[in-house]
């Protein structure tokens, strides 16, 4: 099959996998804790008043019917037209529309975990080669190490440990916000501010909304490289054995068009279906960079909420990740068989 | 008496399997290193309060005093002596993921070996929604649970323990096909053996190497998950010792350049995580064939 | 001056349980155009030689000794930017196994290209377009399929693919190592009477290496007989066939099964290849000779010329012992 049949039956595919997933989310968050309300009160509210928020809520309804209310909220499209983001259900704090909070939040996540990806990627993906090429020397050695010892740290320390460096002790780089507190953000395109602000062709905004990212995306861009470094060590050493890449080297190719050409570009594969798989680590990073750098997305949105008890807008907020993981494969699943043309057949 | 005659033949059966470990070149070694830390880690935690020059809770010292020959990691916000609390802080996050790590075995293996063997539907059934656990962000999901459930040692390794099932299963499940297909399962069966026999005696013994090595990664990410989760503020009280807790509380008090309250708690988890990751990928190296030369 | 010549090489492997010496103290001579067999088991040294001559012994294999001289100079341990201009232009390879041999990423045209296009800087994406296409036709596969995947094509095809990629730059040399061990008996002929119509076009060397004795007494001049790292037997073809002197030559011509003749007992060289990290010594086929004498584990046998460059490794011909027949 071509190209594009597999990626309809992708997309197709994906469907049922999603149904599955939001059934589990509320699973998780009506069935388990038994009652919501009751919780998010603490006990500290009358009988009516808990009444009251459940019957705005829609949980005063059968389990049935919250199920019925939850699924066909998502796909309520007119919902979606009207108020440019899904029915994700009503805060618990302040009845606001969950939807619209979830989605005025999660572009700063989604732009923290591209440069954190990019970042993983390029010190993962240089070092594993450079690792791979000189195989078993120290070099090799040292580098294996590095990517043993950031992963056993905690994001959330070394995130702490830069901001001490940089953001204490040297007053470099700003820490908090998403852009200098002094200059208005760029207008909404994509929700990304570095995109945007290069799509308004202002480039001050652009070096401003990529220097707050900076710290932010180092942390969990270093974290997430061990990973990538040993994939990719592994993957070249495997690649490099193999005939095609000697039989290349016999015909007297340059050894970087040998190395990226032939090795790295076969091993790569498994490392993009591993860009993919880390992206749901990457989200749970994320969580975790945020609040370090209170960083306004998502992941900080889902913590506050927590604090407050706002159980109905954790709900919207997992749902979103979920939905943004799935999204994330799909892509992943259509871009590895574009890079290897024997999977379409 | 025999007790300490079976600890002396453990421990002379333990120091020949450490050096044959240590002839099996660098991987070896990463798991002896990696056994070590772990180790002085337990027993510097257990030890730890006998150890303690000051009761880790009670306010001792001055507020935020930096290291110094009485208080050699300092003091932090409550007075406290960060090297009390140092070296009994481990306990909550050992606690938690040995307990992860028990429940995920309890219920990870047996159902990833029944849904393998069985096969069929259910395999299929099972198989779609652990693939769909998998697939989300695991502290996401531990969040998730920890929200809802509150907080605590039993419930922050439950929440740990749902995201880890689907590794043990899908582990499990893998070399379960390969295994059942073996002449000598066939030939199990065919002499009458019924199916629980079978997947005790001829299957799970095998697929005991792959389980070590998840529970050493599971290990790892449990004791990180776990600071993360306090970090948070779905960790535990404030009144146990806990280095995922100085880590929380101390970010506070950077601004002040009290470096030391966070300093030797984080370095202490990254100990404890590093010295399971170097046991799990020790471990994965030596019985991984692929890249042995 | 011969195009190649191989002065006492000797290639080791230096693996982490001790050195393998997979290449012992081996010598020859190839002229322009002519054609060289190298036969022997799995194991006796003969891919290492060849793949020695072009500098890409696998790791953690080295040059221990010895020379390699393509005309008259030495080429055993230049650095990596000479070698490279000699493979693929001067020398080329054609390996084992089609299926894994050529980029599954990569188009049939990219790999011709490529190869164009790095030895000779300056031809334009169109030319050297243009020339994979009139490779393809010598090689028997429509020039449409140039913009192909390797996949694409069946296992015959790709070695006719690697072979055409291996003759592109008119080479002065091909070594083709067991090039139709992986395709089927009907196959193995047509791919052998291809390189063999496209060697004599350009009037190119060969070097044929294979385990299998009949396919090189067929298609080779000369032939070199190794065993466990030694060169054990130096011939003329047709001299080899007809007067087999070591006793291992003799014992791999007696396995050849002969279709003509009914009865024909098949006989197995009785023993089994030697363990090269601990190999016999002495000369390292007596474990398995039947002619083995007292001297056999003690020295080892030196090349000895009985007339006309025939060459053997063995006592019974000379320096101790009794010649026989």
């Amino acid at each position: 099959m071509g190209l594009r049949s597999y990626v309809i039956t992708r997309i197709l595919l994906t469907i049922p996998t999603l149904l599955l997933l939001l059934s589990m989310v509320f699973l998780v968050m009506r069935v388990l804790p038994g009652d919501p309300v009751a919780l998010h009160f603490e006990k500290k509210a009358s009988q009516s008043q808990m009444d009251e928020m459940r019957h705005i809520l829609g949980l005063d309804k059968p389990l049935w019917g919250q199920y019925a209310d939850y699924i066909l909220g998502l796909v309520d499209v007119n919902y979606f037209l009207a108020h440019g983001y899904p029915n994700l259900g009503k805060s618990m704090q302040t009845y606001e529309e969950v939807g619209g909070q979830v989605f005025s939040a999660f572009p700063a996540t989604l732009e923290l975990a591209i440069y954190s990806m990019i970042i993983a990627c390029m010190i993962g993906i240089l070092l594993g080669v450079v690792a791979s090429k000189s195989y078993n020397s120290v070099l090799d050695h040292a580098i294996r190490g590095f990517g043993t010892v950031t992963y056993a740290i905690p994001v959330f320390f070394l995130g702490i440990v830069f901001q001490l460096i940089f953001g204490v002790y040297l007053h470099w780089l700003p820490t908090g916000l998403r852009i200098n507190p002094n200059i208005t953000p760029p207008t909404t395109i994509t929700g990304l501010y570095t995109i945007d602000s290069l799509l308004e062709g202002n480039f001050t905004k652009f070096l401003e909304s990529l220097k707050a990212l900076v710290l932010p995306s180092l942390t969990l861009g270093l974290i997430l490289s061990g990973i990538f470094i040993r994939l990719t060590r592994t993957n070249m050493l495997e690649t490099l054995r193999l005939d095609f890449v000697t039989a290349a080297k016999a015909r007297g190719l340059r050894e970087t068009t040998v190395t990226y050409g032939y090795a790295l570009r076969n091993a790569f594969l498994p490392i993009l279906t591993m860009m993919g798989l880390q992206f749901a680590l990457l989200l749970g990073g994320a969580i975790l960079t945020e609040t370090t750098f209170s960083w306004p997305g998502l992941g900080r949105y889902i913590v506050t909420r927590i604090n407050f008890r706002d159980y109905t807008a954790i709900q919207g907020a997992v749902v979103m990740f979920g939905v943004f993981v799935a999204l994330v494969s799909l892509v992943v699943d259509i871009l590895y068989a574009y890079f290897d043309p024997r999977i379409r057949l | 008496m025999s007790s300490s005659k079976t600890k002396r033949s453990m421990l002379a059966r333990l120091i020949p399997g450490l050096g044959s470990l240590a002839k099996r070149g660098p991987s070896g070694w990463m798991v002896i290193t990696g056994l070590v830390i772990v180790l002085a880690l337990v027993v510097m935690t257990a030890l730890g309060p006998w150890l303690t020059p000051y009761d880790p809770i009670k306010h001792h010292g001055p507020i935020r005093a930096a290291p110094s020959l009485q208080y050699p990691m300092g003091t932090n916000h409550l007075g406290q002596d960060m090297l009390s609390r140092t070296l009994t802080g481990g306990s909550i996050m050992l606690q938690v993921s040995a307990l992860s790590v028990l429940i995920c075995f309890l219920i990870g293996v047996p159902l990833g070996l029944f849904s393998s063997y069985v096969g069929g539907m259910l395999d299929s059934t099972v198989s779609l929604v652990i693939d769909a656990v998998y697939a989300f962000p695991g502290l996401v999901i531990a969040i998730a649970i920890a929200a809802m459930l509150g907080t605590g040692v039993i419930n922050m390794a439950l929440s740990i323990a749902v995201v880890y099932i689907p590794s043990y299963f899908r582990i499990i499940r893998s070399q379960v096909l390969s295994i059942k297909e073996f002449a000598y399962v066939e030939a199990a069966k065919a002499s009458g053996a019924k199916w629980h026999t079978i997947l005790s005696r001829y299957i799970f013994p095998n697929v005991i190497p792959s389980i070590v090595v998840v529970a050493t990664v599971n290990f790892a990410d449990a004791v990180l998950t776990a600071a993360g989760l306090t970090f948070i503020g779905l960790g535990v009280t404030k009144d146990v010792p806990d280095w995922g807790w100085d880590l929380t509380d101390g970010r506070n008090y950077l601004s002040t350049g009290a470096w030391w309250i966070i300093t030797f708690p984080g370095l202490m988890i990254i100990l404890l995580a590093l010295g399971f990751t170097l046991v799990g990928e020790g471990l994965s190296e030596l019985l991984n064939p692929k890249l042995q030369r | 001056m011969p195009l190649l010549e191989v002065d006492s090489l000797a290639v080791d492997y230096r693996t982490g349980r001790g050195i393998i010496h997979a290449v012992d103290d081996v010598s020859f001579s190839l002229e322009k155009g002519e054609k060289l067999g190298l036969a022997g088991e799995s194991g006796s040294g003969k891919s290492t030689l060849g793949l020695s001559i072009i500098g890409l012994i696998p790791y953690p294999g080295v040059i221990g000794n010895g020379q390699i001289r393509i005309d008259g100079k030495n080429i055993a341990q230049q650095p990596e930017s000479k070698m490279r201009s000699i493979r693929g232009r001067r020398v080329a390879y054609v390996f084992q196994d089609p299926m894994i041999s050529l980029n599954p990423v990569k188009r049939i045209g990219a790999h011709f290209v490529e190869l164009i296009q790095t030895h000779e800087p300056g031809t334009s994406k169109k030319q050297a377009f243009e020339r994979a296409k009139r490779v393809l036709v010598s090689l028997g596969i429509q020039p449409e399929r140039i913009n192909d995947y390797p996949h694409q094509f069946s296992g015959g095809m790709r070695q006719r693919i690697m072979i055409g990629l291996a003759i592109a730059l008119n080479p002065d040399l091909v070594i083709a190592d067991e090039p139709t061990t992986a395709l089927d008996v009907i196959v193995q002929a047509k791919i052998l009477d291809l390189l063999e119509s496209l060697r004599q076009t350009y009037n190119m060397a060969l070097i044929l290496i294979s385990h299998d004795l009949s396919i090189i007494l067929e298609r080779c001049d000369n032939i070199i007989v190794m065993y466990a790292g030694h060169m054990v037997e130096y011939a003329n073809s047709r001299e080899l066939y007809a007067q087999p002197r070591h006793p291992y030559t003799r014992k791999l011509l007696q396995s050849i099964p002969n279709i003509e003749l009914s009865d024909q007992k098949l006989t197995a060289i009785p023993g089994s290849p030697p363990n090269m990290l601990d190999p016999p010594k002495g000369c390292r086929f007596w474990p398995r000779c039947s002619y083995a004498m007292e001297i056999c584990p003690v020295k080892k046998p030196p090349l000895i010329d009985i007339g006309q460059g025939h060459l053997v490794r063995c006592f019974l011909y000379g320096e101790e012992g009794v010649k026989s027949e």
